[in-house]
């Protein structure tokens, strides 16, 4: 995908989560997005701005070449083509994993029920829950509810998977159950945008990386380029930081 | 106590209304029923209303709740009786009865309504956005059913108030239950055996009421 943001500034009262951030992939093709930086620096936000879950208060986002839409009819179409992974899960309680998968395939995307029911039992499958598909969110573990909520967010055939620090929550077992499962999806060719914590793993899956920082895009490059040259003082700090235990 | 208090037993006096006693029994549960369907119906639509994106309808909404909530229902009752129905040419006493008790218990139920609708998290509508839902969608398939469960207890205790305001009905000559007893002990002078099977006649529907609520809650647990 080519991705360029111009300008974004989206405020909550006096606070800008983000303020002014412009970057571009340029004529890169990127496959993989990492957003990095300290929490707080405008990382989710920024991530929901591209996902359409905000309009920004200013500025533009161009993907493929083309504006995303800043009206709600627009953005809900859009949305329609995403998949959305949290840091929480939020999977919908009153559900079963295989519920939460089918739901949105029929009432969003028009799928007959057994259309539905086969693609999330395949989904299911593929991503390792096989026996828990009738199992509501609050009887699976962390690990598996984030699994769950990827199969979810991937049974539309998104263009575009987004996934917000996705291991946050996790232990660090469940964590590598689910970064497996991301890079298995960036090998199959899916386009991804991910903000994360998990620098290693950026370094491995991501072909490109914006570093965010109080608001604004303080770096984007190939992955390359960032892991083996950071050119501000902040980037390298950040990526010292936590690579000193690990 | 009633030894206490000497008090004669006359049951023979009272069997004789049985069948006015049944029939009175019936009328409340009939119009209750009727009363607890509107009320039910028009609280969730005044939910809606007052969490609606146009201001009017919000305030509107809202100052409804309010009124109908400030004000006694004995007097919602004389009012809608012999003012607004009068005024309509609408005298049926039974229906005016039916829709001023729902729509004074359609006040309450809203608010209990939209306190389980606003209990549900920021990130559940996020969630339903992200997978493209638009707002009726989410209503239908991600907040009604997850408030439903949180209103449940609320929504129970407030039908069983229902179901006993209705004997104030009686203001607009409706021959409901507690009617059909003041008629009876007016004639019999045997209070006593006309109001404790009148509390037990009310205890038989709601008893049973809030038991199918509990098991209904039970149905529908889940931990968020």
């Amino acid at each position: 995908m080519k991705l360029e943001a111009k300008g974004l500034v989206k405020r909550y009262g006096a606070h800008a989560a983000l303020d002014g951030a412009s970057f571009s992939t340029g004529e890169h093709e990127a496959r993989v997005i990492a957003l990095l930086g300290p929490s707080g620096g405008g990382k989710s936000t920024l991530l929901r701005v591209l996902g359409c879950l905000l309009v920004p208060d200013e500025g533009r986002v161009c993907l493929d070449g083309r504006d995303l839409p800043h009206e709600e009819a627009g953005a809900l179409l859009e949305r329609r083509g995403n998949g959305f992974v949290f840091q929480g899960y939020n999977l919908f309680p009153h559900l079963t994993a295989f519920q939460n998968i089918t739901l949105p395939l029929q009432e969003v995307h028009g799928m007959s029920a057994v259309q539905a029911g086969q693609r999330a039992l395949e989904l299911l499958h593929r991503l390792g829950l096989e026996g828990h598909e009738h199992k509501r969110p609050s009887q699976l573990s962390g690990g598996q509810q984030q699994r769950a909520a990827i199969a979810r967010a991937l049974a539309p055939r998104p263009r575009l998977l987004l996934l917000d620090e996705p291991t946050s929550a996790l232990d660090p077992v469940m964590t590598g159950e689910v970064l497996d499962v991301i890079r298995e999806l960036a090998e199959g060719g899916q386009s991804i945008v991910l903000a994360t914590h998990e620098i290693s793993f950026a370094r491995k899956v991501a072909d490109h990386v914006v570093f965010l920082a109080a608001g604004k895009a303080l770096e984007c490059s190939t992955a390359a380029a960032f892991f083996g040259q950071p050119q501000s003082q902040l980037a390298r700090q950040y990526l010292e930081g936590l690579s000193r235990y690990r | 106590m009633f030894l206490a208090v000497d008090y004669r037993w006359n049951w023979a006096g009272v069997w004789k209304y049985r069948s006015q006693f049944a029939q009175g029994w019936l009328t409340t549960l009939g119009l209750s029923l009727a009363a607890m369907v509107v009320s039910v119906a028009a609280g969730f639509l005044l939910m809606l209303g007052g969490r609606a994106r146009w201001m009017p309808v919000r305030l509107l909404c809202g100052g409804a709740v309010e009124l109908v909530r400030g004000s006694p229902l004995l007097v919602q009752l004389l009012i809608g009786y012999y003012i607004i129905a009068e005024a309509l040419h609408a005298g049926f006493p039974l229906v005016v009865g039916i829709a001023v008790l729902g729509a004074f218990h359609a006040a309450y139920l809203a608010e209990i309504f939209r306190g389980a609708v606003e209990s549900i998290g920021a990130s559940q509508l996020e969630a339903a956005r992200a997978v493209g839902f638009d707002r009726a969608q989410t209503y239908r398939f991600v907040i009604v059913p997850q408030a439903m469960r949180r209103a449940l207890p609320g929504t129970t205790g407030q039908l069983v108030s229902l179901l006993k305001d209705s004997s104030l009905l009686s203001v607009i000559g409706i021959e409901e239950l507690v009617q059909k007893v003041k008629v009876m002990n007016a004639a019999s002078y045997a209070p006593l055996e006309g109001y404790l099977p009148l509390a037990a006649a009310y205890l038989i529907v709601t008893l049973p009421l809030a038991r199918l609520a509990h098991g209904l809650e039970r149905r529908f647990a889940y931990e968020t």
